[in-house]
């Protein structure tokens, strides 16, 4: 049975360098149109059910932004 | 059963000295006339377990004083005139992160390589900060080799008590000559309380994470500290400044002079009151912070002063700036290397005893 | 639901200075994550040396000490000297290592001292503006390489290959080089580091791990163009992996 995961963002943190979208093996990740405080457009969950936590999206954040949950 | 005396050359009784001292770690790099000292340090230091590293220069080694000083240990380096200019930026950073640390400059003459014999050209660069920025550190002129070692055990407690880096200036001649020597208790490093500012030994120390660091790019932040420094300083000025008079009470002309120059200015002292002329000898000890008030004190009882360096004339500018104009402030100065000998200077002295 | 990747304990939960895409936020955080589960946060001693991460000492949660430019290495050997018993990494960019301080890599590693140096190569001198590095490549363009890296006609040299360099020297023991462009380098690189630091506890060292991350901003990209750029010309002529490995099998020998 598949591994299932789940991915936070935490937006304000995030600097919207996009990298984790490219890292993600089942494209969960993608880009937000609503920019955050600091004017960049953060990372966003767009697939949350493909999540197999695999951890690649935290492993390349340059900001520690990301949390990534098994289910 | 007092301690015995010990006929030294200076170079090696700075090196006991230091080691009395509980000096942990030293750095040297080859330089003479100061070679002497780096051999005693890797003998003594290794022999006891110490730190000991020839390192692959002087800057290198001044940053790695930086880097034990950061960790609480007592630590020193030295060198000699260029060597020292190559430490500048280092003792900078030493005073920009409070550290406390010994530098030891057996000074030449200069500029450039300049030559291997005593000079006293370096007191500028000692006494006003030698590298970037607002700060200064402690300088100690010793005059033989006694006090050399006395200088330098001292250093050690001196840097650590006003977190201020210690200079002591000597030169060739001082570390080069042999006289007797008498070395006071050896301290066990093992023995000397841990730094609360320093970083390792966290959980024993249980403190908060300590960052050493000269970096404040808040305009207000590093002016705060810059300020609190300053504090320091004053009061170490008020504290610290140590001199020696000879005859100075009935003189009509003081010699102003340090380290060798001072000891050369002694024998024209004894020449001149021979010839029944009032001369006294003005001896700083701490060339900073400089005697000034002792001076401007002499000064306003009339006295002139003959300033006496191997040097073009450093020294005499502090001692201009602290007379302030009341007096004459004469200056007789060789530099090159060579050493004024005490019959020239008495032949300085009695020619301005006529003007 | 239960926690898989979160933030290590060493690294303080701060949004760093670093710009977006920056590899330091990645190497901080690796680092991080080993003196964690190495349990040595309050054991360890890093230097913030000058440069982009001259801010380590605002995100790393334990001591630091921030030595003059190019001099981390003596400064390293200084308190590694005094502090045995703890873990001594020497963190360095490009311009500091292999510019200004080559000297004092060249003898620290020929010292044999046992601190752990992290070695950021990011081909760029990145807090001053993007000018050539030691480690820029032929033809990468720079604020002082207008047209790009010329070697001998306009005089710029040829990038350093510092563990490669290193590698001749006998008191190294552990010298591999990694990459944060990815999350395969990334872990890797997390591996070499995570060797390298039990080797210093070992009492072993010389030991350095060599990091290509990516500077977007002074390569004039995006962070995604950047880590494209890495994997392509970077890792091309930076050879990834345990460039020397000396080490003793991991004894249980605690550092003496």
């Amino acid at each position: 049975m598949a591994m299932k995961g789940s991915v936070e963002i935490d937006r304000e943190r995030c600097k919207g360098c996009q990298l984790c979208t490219r890292a993600c093996p089942t494209k969960v990740l993608g880009i937000d149109p609503e920019p955050n405080s600091w004017g960049y457009f953060p990372a966003k969950v767009i697939a949350a059910d493909k999540c197999n936590s695999c951890g690649n999206c935290f492993v390349v954040c340059p900001d520690v932004a990301i949390t990534v949950y098994r289910l | 059963m007092a301690e015995e005396i010990r006929l030294m050359k200076g170079n090696e009784a700075i090196g006991e000295a230091a080691v009395r001292a509980g000096c942990r770690a030293y750095f040297g790099y080859p330089i003479t006339p100061q070679n002497e000292l780096t051999a005693y340090m890797a003998k003594h230091m290794l022999a006891k377990g110490r730190i000991f590293i020839q390192a692959e220069s002087e800057i290198a080694a001044i940053n790695m004083v930086y880097g034990a000083s950061s960790t609480g240990a007592r630590a020193m380096t030295s060198s000699s005139s260029p060597g020292v200019s190559l430490k500048q930026e280092g003792i900078s950073y030493l005073c920009g992160a409070d550290l406390p640390a010994v530098i030891v400059n057996v000074a030449r003459a200069g500029p450039g390589l300049g030559g291997i014999s005593p000079g006293q050209g370096d007191y500028f660069q000692a006494t006003r900060g030698g590298g970037h920025g607002d700060y200064y550190t402690i300088v100690l002129a010793p005059k033989g080799v006694q006090e050399a070692a006395d200088l330098t055990y001292e250093a050690f407690s001196i840097s650590e008590k006003w977190r201020v880096p210690v200079l002591v200036l000597a030169d060739g001649l001082i570390g080069q000559m042999m006289e007797g020597v008498v070395f006071p208790e050896p301290i066990d490093p093992a023995t000397l309380p841990r730094k609360d500012w320093a970083v390792g030994h966290v959980t024993e120390m249980h403190r908060p994470y300590n960052h050493v660091t000269s970096l404040n790019l808040e305009p207000d932040g590093l002016e705060a500290a810059n300020r609190i420094r300053f504090e320091r300083y004053g009061h170490i000025k008020e504290e610290l400044v140590r001199y020696e008079e000879i005859d100075v009470d009935d003189a009509d002309i003081v010699f102003v002079a340090y380290g060798t120059s001072a000891r050369v200015c002694h024998g024209a002292l004894e020449m001149a009151r021979a010839a029944g002329m009032k001369v006294g000898l003005f001896r700083p000890i701490t060339l900073w912070p400089f005697p000034s008030a002792r001076l401007a004190g002499l000064a306003e009882r009339g006295k002139r002063f003959l300033c006496v360096e191997m040097s073009m004339g450093q020294m005499v500018e502090d001692v201009r700036l602290a007379v302030n104009g009341k007096v004459p402030v004469y200056f007789y100065g060789r530099c090159g290397g060579n050493i004024p000998s005490q019959e020239e200077v008495f032949a300085e002295v009695k020619r301005l005893m006529a003007l | 639901m239960e926690l898989a990747y979160k933030h290590p304990k060493s690294l303080k939960s701060i949004q760093t200075k670093y710009c977006p895409g920056c590899g330091h936020g990645v190497i901080h955080r690796i680092i991080a994550e080993v003196i964690d589960e190495m349990g040595l946060q309050n054991k360890a001693i890093i230097t913030n040396p000058v440069g982009c991460s001259v801010w380590a000492d605002l995100y790393f949660d334990f001591d630091s000490v921030q030595p003059a430019h190019g001099r981390t290495p003596a400064a390293s050997t200084g308190i590694k000297r005094m502090l045995p018993d703890h873990l001594v990494i020497c963190y360095q960019g490009d311009g500091d290592l292999a510019a200004i301080g080559t000297a004092e890599i060249i003898h620290a590693a020929n010292r044999g001292e046992k601190f752990t140096t992290i070695f950021v190569n990011n081909a760029i001198y990145g807090m001053t503006g993007g000018q050539m590095a030691p480690t820029t490549l032929v033809g990468q363009h720079a604020t002082t390489a207008p047209e790009g890296r010329d070697p001998i006609l306009a005089g710029m040299g040829y990038p350093i290959r510092v563990c490669e360099l290193l590698a001749t020297l006998e008191g190294t023991k552990y010298l591999a080089r990694g990459a944060v462009n990815n999350a395969v380098n990334t872990r890797k690189t997390k591996n070499y580091i995570r060797k390298a630091f039990e080797a210093q506890m070992r009492g072993e060292g010389f030991t350095m791990v060599e990091i290509l991350s990516q500077c977007p901003t002074n390569w004039q990209m995006t962070s995604l163009e950047s880590v494209e750029w890495l994997e392509k010309n970077m890792i091309a002529f930076y050879q990834l992996g345990e460039i020397k490995n000396t080490l003793s099998a991991p004894a249980t020998a605690q550092a003496h």
